[in-house]
């Protein structure tokens, strides 16, 4: 498909070329050019895949996909909270979970790490480790549900996100908070308003009560046990409030961007 | 005047004729439709973190990879649940479940089990459901609810809280969701089988006679 879209003239409308082959063509074969199935294929390569396209089981999964955001946008009630477990309920090993080995998981040095803060904020600083921690931090031991089906009980400790956005002067209208990662592919992942104000929507620096291990994001995840666990980005570098949607690792090769759970 | 009566009568029989009606025709494959589209990307998206210790055969799945199962699977759930409510509510509205499906008896069941099995078991009239269907076709919707609410309960665990709670938590609505699968496919190839036994039957619910 590709290939044959190069094949085409820079510049020139696909639509409009298909309309004025069409026109070249007496009524009768007209009508039978649209409706014969073997024509559409002829379409095909004179468009170079538009036609199909617009009717593909692709470009129609990927509308509902987006209807589904939608419908889950509308169902997500940010008061209903996410059960939580007693200690004793905790995954134990909790599963390192990435794309790739535990050995090429970043390796950020805490002592130089900050995490910068961009976009539709007043105080554009960035934070220190140490800042950080400053911060008050609460523990939730709430359940992880990752996309493939399995999930596990974990221990977070950290500082709820809206009160971080509050701190920094967010701008709360905003449509989402983007965060980037240190992943070799850089990882990252947007999150919607509502969900990023989420009382257990959090800045999360320890697990288990010790400093959050390499293999669960160190310095920083985002906890968000409101979301399949691909909505949880680990080794966060940045975060960016903003209203445009900057897509993500996995929203964009077809994971559902909202992914509410 | 003869031939008024007549053609009168041919319409009453044609009428009396009609096995299955347009409404129940269209719900049904649309419904099969959707449910195979569902089972096959479910079973995609079950290789991904299976709960038993097989898988199922890429051949036999739908969407690729996982994030394409779930994109088929999230979109087939619309079709398969809008068409569900309207069967389920002309179902009820129309007394046609009370009339086809009731009464099931263990005694009946049992009687028709053996007569079926044995190749006693009369299909002259096609519009009346013996024990065995009755048996069938009420479990089986029994089942596509609970396979839509133990759906439910996986795809919105916290929003849906207390429905996943009633299947055991997150966990357990996996477990339901499985099982009500199996039991789904177990009943499409006895209802595939032995519409293939009885052709007409599969006639009857392809043009209504």
């Amino acid at each position: 498909m590709g290939r044959m879209r190069n094949l085409l003239i820079p510049g020139v409308d696909k639509t409009l070329l298909v309309r004025d082959a069409v026109k070249t063509m007496p009524d009768l074969t007209r009508r039978r050019f649209i409706a014969g199935g073997a024509s559409l294929g002829a379409l095909t390569l004179l468009t170079g895949c538009d036609v199909t396209d617009q009717f593909s089981a692709d470009e129609m999964l990927k509308r509902v996909s987006k209807f589904n955001d939608g419908v889950q946008a509308l169902m997500f009630n940010p008061n209903a909270m996410a059960p939580t477990f007693p200690e004793s309920a905790i995954t134990k090993p909790f599963p390192f979970n990435a794309y790739y080995d535990l050995d090429d998981a970043p390796t950020v040095d805490g002592k130089t790490w900050k995490l910068e803060v961009r976009g539709l904020v007043e105080n554009k600083k960035s934070w220190t480790l140490d800042e950080l921690y400053q911060l008050p931090q609460v523990k939730q031991v709430t359940r992880h549900i990752c996309v493939e089906g399995w999930s596990a009980i974990g221990s977070w400790t950290g500082t709820p996100l809206r009160d971080f956005l509050k701190v920094i002067g967010a701008d709360t209208r905003a449509k989402y908070v983007w965060f980037q990662c240190a992943d070799k592919d850089g990882y990252n992942s947007p999150l919607d308003m509502p969900t990023a104000l989420h009382a257990q929507t959090q800045m999360t620096f320890k697990f288990g009560d010790e400093i959050l291990p390499r293999a669960y994001g160190f310095p920083m995840k985002i906890r968000v046990p409101t979301k399949l666990g691909f909505k949880n980005p680990k080794y966060v570098m940045s975060m960016e409030v903003t209203n445009d949607y900057k897509g993500g690792f996995w929203e964009d090769q077809g994971y559902n961007s909202f992914s509410g759970s | 005047m003869s031939a008024v009566t007549v053609s009168g009568e041919q319409a009453a029989s044609t009428k009396a004729r009609v096995i299955q009606p347009a409404w129940v025709r269209a719900l049904h494959w649309t419904n099969a439709f959707a449910m195979v589209l569902m089972i096959m990307s479910g079973w995609q998206i079950y290789n991904a973190s299976p709960l038993f210790s097989f898988t199922f055969s890429k051949s036999i799945t739908l969407g690729g990879w996982l994030g394409g199962a779930l994109l088929w699977h999230f979109a087939a759930m619309w079709l398969l649940m809008v068409n569900g409510l309207i069967y389920l509510a002309v179902g009820l509205a129309t007394g046609r479940f009370r009339k086809k499906l009731l009464p099931i008896t263990p005694g009946g069941v049992i009687s028709d089990t053996k007569a079926a099995l044995t190749g006693k078991l009369s299909h002259t009239d096609l519009s009346k459901y013996n024990q065995v269907q009755k048996l069938l076709y009420a479990g089986v919707i029994i089942l596509g609810i609970l396979i839509v609410l133990s759906g439910l309960a996986i795809w919105k665990p916290v929003q849906l809280q207390y429905l996943a709670a009633l299947f055991g938590d997150y966990e357990g609505a996996r477990y339901v969701h499985f099982f009500c699968m199996a039991g789904i496919v177990a009943f499409m190839v006895v209802h595939v089988a032995l519409a293939l036994l009885v052709p007409k039957s599969l006639r009857a619910m392809i043009i209504g006679r």
